[in-house]
């Protein structure tokens, strides 16, 4: 076929070469063209970058990057499954495979790498494989089901990649790197330490310093193990090759173009071949104009933008491409790695800073130049300030480096935002977008959403790594710019959690539903809500149960959809999906029956017990269907929940106070048992502590509570708003010299009109901070009544203290609630297989490794191998 | 206010390959909570049902803690789309399709459910 309009025929369907088709429709060459593409594997351009996420669920629909929308709307000609066999210069022809023949105006040449397999003997034997394309994987996959070993060849970024997915497909994995450290090009030694250290923690094992000198075979001609240089034999089904990729340039070299000497189609600054003004090169089959073939996508995507450019010839926009950056940050095997600039420090007269800590598997380096210009780095174990460092590089940060390496905690951590960062400063790489570029999305285009901005700019869209920044960098825009920030409580609900509260109280309304279909946002009417305002309202409900007539129990009827997941099942979720189990032990007070039966009980069902910071005693590491067991003993031996699962009452803790400490004034043991007895059940915006001293020596640090009491030799003072955690404040003083009516008075009203006013997850201490007025405010409506409000105050916490009932009790005499305990709702007597434990100080603690396994082979379910 | 029919012997059934597994009696689904199912190949699901009936099956594991609790999260709607989040570290994953939410390089099994 011939057409009067001029025709550009794209070899290779990649990730460049979908770049490159776009950036010709941006540049409308694919109105005046006709554009001819020739695509060998049999599906078009996906996801290379995310391949192994095909191991974690992603369907080769998801990776795919071509939206055959656009392919038609711009009435690209696309061949799938028909490569390009040869090329005639002269007549400008291309010929496919298929036979078809192909006129070319302009030939551009995007055919990617292949995976070098060293030529060792056998090295195409049954069971050897490469890792670059889904047919790859897929081939891998179905091998991996009669496999039990496997091992990767080359433990540089993608051999790692490639580990990892057969250990995920559940085979024993070795590492052979014939480099004496992994991912050598880029960590040093240092950073390789660490990354040895946590990778072989996941059960990996690594071989370093070693080559694969040969595949051996069986009769059939299957591979069964591989010898190494050091004379070692490796036992192994199956084999990764991942030694590095070549470029594909075949195709160029049998036509006469110029190729380097380590292979790479040699291109000038526009990207096109030496040889040949109408062919171009870009990807990584190119050879750039410095001297490198680029193995990465950024790159990659700029040339493409410079070929189009190019050919448009458009005098406004002259792209060159002369050389790019290397930076990568990856999530491999859950270990961050990230290198930055000049990682290995080959700039004249630099230094470094280093952090290290090898227990922690963490490593992170800086290379600074001797002027304080940042030049490059690496992060292992902890990559979370690559997205600004890497954005600093080659200009002098604002704070000092160390503090930019040290980790939060260590030191005062520098809280370097990207609002720190200069306009030409590049945030995402991989697409080349700057600071400047982002605050003009917000600020010109209106985008208000990482998605938006996304979109908007590419920003964002290939590796993910600067998402983070960019977000950080779209909210300071909005803020900046002034655009009012939505006081609502969630995208469901308008209004806060105060307003929230008084429409409940006022209107009676006590279902979540009601609530959200008569006052909740338009688009949320009807819905399901969110995990924001769910436990939110609930708590509302649970505060005020008994005044507005819904059930005080929290896992009744709809109540039961609201709770966090802890509340839901009474008990602390912990991080391999056990439980924690806390009693509540009022004011610390414990006999030594109670204390027998505790031991007892986490003896029988061999918990790890601690005494907590709140004076009781947690056991730890109950799986879901043994909560109930649990608790009907302790229910039976007269314990009741300690909601240390709850945003509720925690612990009134005491000092020992007059009946025994020589300088006791007051009975704290007494008063703090009163108050924990009083309070416990009660839901509120945040967890509520309590401490009960006995003297001004303060043994129970009650100026650390939410409300504390230290007692006076006239009665007793009450603190509000003290806490401890992230950030300590001491309490204030609110009243002094107090009876014990007086005492229990005044903390109902404070506590009512607290749970009334707070916001979701504001402690009091922050509440108190926050609210117009002050402690002064509370003050005057808690102890003056300046608002007439302190009887309601006092009644609703009235119906709390008569309505309260233990929630494990009644759970464990509900049949119906406790078929919710279960691991698995077909398999009730099966427990979960990925919760187990190992020894630890003649305890136990998580298996974690065993988490990353994931999912366990369904004969070791079956054999019970859980009860390890 | 409309009732659903509900009638307690249909159960919930999962497609694997090409059968439909039967999972539980739809009534132990609690509108808006999830619970948890064993496959038989030792594989876990996590089943949800909401507030119209509809019903939603993903994988249990959490792809960022590791540990097989996401059918204890919470369950909500966002721009229309049903999500979980994880009861660890809170991140939401859609429903439908397993992707998750707060990072687009995450998606997890998704699959399809019914009341038979
Ligand atoms: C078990 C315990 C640590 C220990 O081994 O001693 C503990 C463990 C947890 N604490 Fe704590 N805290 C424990 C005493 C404390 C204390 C000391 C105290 O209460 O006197 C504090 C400082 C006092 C304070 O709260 O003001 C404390 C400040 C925190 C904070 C920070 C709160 C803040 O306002 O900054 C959190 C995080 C939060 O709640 O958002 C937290 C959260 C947690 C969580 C719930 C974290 C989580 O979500 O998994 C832990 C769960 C325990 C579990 O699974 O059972 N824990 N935590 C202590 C239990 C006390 C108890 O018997 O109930
Ligand atoms: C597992 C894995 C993980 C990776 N991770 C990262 C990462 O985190 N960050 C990063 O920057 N890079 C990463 N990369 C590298 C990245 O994928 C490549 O840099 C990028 O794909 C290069 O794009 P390309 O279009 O040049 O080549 P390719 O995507 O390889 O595309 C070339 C295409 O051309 C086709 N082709 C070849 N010859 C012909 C012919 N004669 N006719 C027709 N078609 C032909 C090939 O079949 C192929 O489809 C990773 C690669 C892999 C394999
Ligand atoms: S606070 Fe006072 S009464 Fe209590 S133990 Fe300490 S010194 Fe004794
Ligand atoms: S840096 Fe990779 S997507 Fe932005």
């Amino acid at each position: 076929m011939s057409t009067g309009t001029p025709t550009i025929v794209l070899v290779g369907h990649g990730m460049v070469g979908q770049r490159f088709l776009e950036a010709l429709a941006e540049r409308g060459l694919t109105a005046t063209h006709r554009v001819v593409v020739l695509c060998e594997e049999p599906r078009p351009a996906y996801d290379r970058v995310a391949l192994t996420s095909y191991f974690s669920g992603k369907t080769p629909e998801d990776l795919s990057m071509t939206d055959m929308e656009f392919i038609d709307t711009h009435g690209i000609e696309l061949y799938v499954g028909d490569p390009a066999q040869t090329i005639d210069r002269e007549a400008k022809k291309v010929t496919a495979k298929s036979g078809q023949v192909f006129e070319y105006d302009t030939l551009v040449l995007a055919t990617g790498s292949y995976p070098f397999v060293p030529p060792v003997p056998n090295k195409d034997a049954e069971g050897c494989f490469v890792y670059r394309t889904i047919e790859d994987l897929l081939a891998i996959e179905e091998y991996a089901k009669t496999a039990t070993t496997g091992a990767v060849v080359g433990g540089g970024l993608l051999g790692l990649e490639a580990a990892g997915a057969l250990k995920g497909l559940g085979l024993t994995s070795h590492i052979v790197e014939f480099a004496p450290r992994l991912m050598p090009v880029q960590v040093d030694e240092g950073g390789g330490a660490a990354l040895l250290r946590t990778i072989e923690e996941m059960g990996l094992s690594v071989h370093t310093g070693v080559g694969t000198q040969e595949i051996v075979v069986d009769e059939s001609g299957a591979v069964t193990g591989m010898k190494l240089s050091d004379g070692s034999e490796l036992a192994t089904d199956l084999v990764v090759f991942s030694a590095g990729v070549r470029p594909r340039d075949q195709l160029a070299r049998d036509c006469g173009l110029t190729v380097g000497e380590r292979g790479g189609i040699t291109v000038d600054e526009q990207c096109r071949t030496v040889a040949d003004p109408h062919v171009f090169a870009i990807g990584e089959c190119a050879l750039a104009s410095d001297g490198r073939v680029y193995g990465l996508v950024a790159p990659g995507y700029e040339q493409a933008e410079t070929a189009a450019a190019t050919i448009a010839a458009d005098e406004s926009e002259q792209l060159t491409f002369t050389g790019a950056d290397l930076s990568t940050k990856l999530k491999l095997l859950g270990v961050d790695v990230a290198s930055f600039g000049d990682a290995h420090g080959t700039a004249e007269d630099c230094l470094d800073v280093v952090y290290s800590d090898s227990r922690a598997g963490l490593y992170k380096k800086l290379v600074i130049g001797r002027d304080g210009t940042l030049l490059g780095g690496i992060l292992v174990g902890d990559a979370e300030a690559y997205g600004t460092l890497k954005a600093f590089t080659g200009s002098v940060p604002p704070v000092s480096p160390e503090s930019l390496v040290l980790p939060a905690g260590a030191g005062a951590p520098a809280q370097l935002g990207p609002s720190a960062l200069p306009d030409e400063a590049i945030i995402c790489s991989c697409n080349n977008v700057t600071k400047g570029t982002i605050r003009g999305a917000v600020t010109d285009h209106q985008c208000t959403t990482v998605p938006e901005v996304k979109k908007c700019t590419k920003a964002g869209t290939t590796c993910g790594s600067c998402v983070k920044v960019l977000g950080q960098l779209i909210n300071a825009e909005l803020e900046a710019s002034g655009v009012e920030v939505d006081k609502g409580l969630c995208g469901c609900f308008s209004q806060t959690r105060e307003e929230l509260y008084e429409i409940v109280l006022a209107l009676r309304i006590n279902t979540y539903q009601d609530l959200l279909d008569r006052y909740g946002r338009d688009g949320a009417k009807g819905g399901d809500g969110c995990e924001i305002c769910k436990p939110a309202v609930g708590s509302i409900i649970a505060s005020l149960a008994p005044t507005i007539g819904a059930s005080g129990y929290v896992l009744d009827g709809e109540q039961a959809s609201l709770q966090d997941s802890n509340d839901h099942f009474l008990a602390n979720l912990q991080k391999n999906g056990s439980y924690s189990v806390v009693p509540r032990i009022p004011g610390g007070e414990i006999t030594p029956e109670g204390l027998i039966v505790i031991g007892e009980i986490a003896r029988d069902f061999g918990l790890y017990t601690k005494i907590t910071g709140g004076q009781r005693i947690d056991m730890f590491g109950a799986r879901v269907e043994q909560l109930p067991l649990i608790w009907a003993r302790l229910v039976d031996a007269g314990f009741e929940s300690g909601h240390a699962y709850g945003k509720a009452l925690r612990t009134v803790k005491s000092c020992v106070g007059q009946t025994w400490c020589r300088y006791g004034v007051q009975d704290s043991v007494r008063m703090a048992i009163d108050l924990e007895l009083r309070y416990r059940g009660l839901r509120s915006p945040h967890k509520l502590k309590s401490a009960v001293s006995g003297c001004q020596r303060e043994c129970a640090e009650a100026q650390s509570k939410d409300f504390g009491v230290i007692a006076t030799a006239n009665g007793w003072n009450l603190y509000v708003g003290g806490n401890g955690g992230a950030t300590p404040r001491h309490a204030d003083l609110l009243a002094q010299d107090l009876s014990d009516a007086e005492l229990i008075k005044l903390i109902d009203r404070f506590l009512m009109f607290y749970i009334r006013t707070a916001d979701r997850l504001e402690r009091t201490s922050t509440w108190l901070e926050r609210i117009p007025g002050g402690l002064d405010h509370v003050r005057d409506v808690v102890v003056e009544d300046s608002l007439g409000i302190c009887e309601e105050l006092e009644s609703l916490m009235a119906d709390h203290v008569a309505h309260y009932a233990d929630e494990w009790a009644t759970t464990i005499n509900d049949p119906e609630k406790l078929s919710r305990f279960v691991s698995f709702v077909n398999a009730p007597d099966t427990p979960d297989p990925v919760v187990g434990f190992i020894p630890e100080r003649d305890q136990i603690k998580p298996d974690l490794p065993l988490l990353s396994i994931g999912m366990r082979p369904a004969e070791d379910v079956l054999e019970g191998s859980a009860q390890r | 206010m409309t009732l659903a029919p509900e009638t307690t012997d249909l159960k919930v059934q999962l497609k694997l390959a090409d059968d439909w597994f039967t999972v539980c009696d739809l009534a132990q689904l609690l509108p808006g909570r999830g619970v948890a199912a064993l496959l038989p190949d030792g594989r876990q699901v996590a089943l949800f049902r909401d507030r119209t009936g509809a019903l939603y099956a993903i994988d249990n594991r959490d792809p960022f803690g590791g540990a097989a609790v996401l059918s204890r999260g919470l369950t909500g709607t966002h721009q229309g789309r049903p999500f979980v989040a994880s009861p660890l570290l809170k991140q939401r994953f859609d429903l439908k399709t397993g992707q998750c939410l707060d990072d687009e390089a995450v998606r997890i099994a998704a699959y399809e459910v019914r009341a038979a």
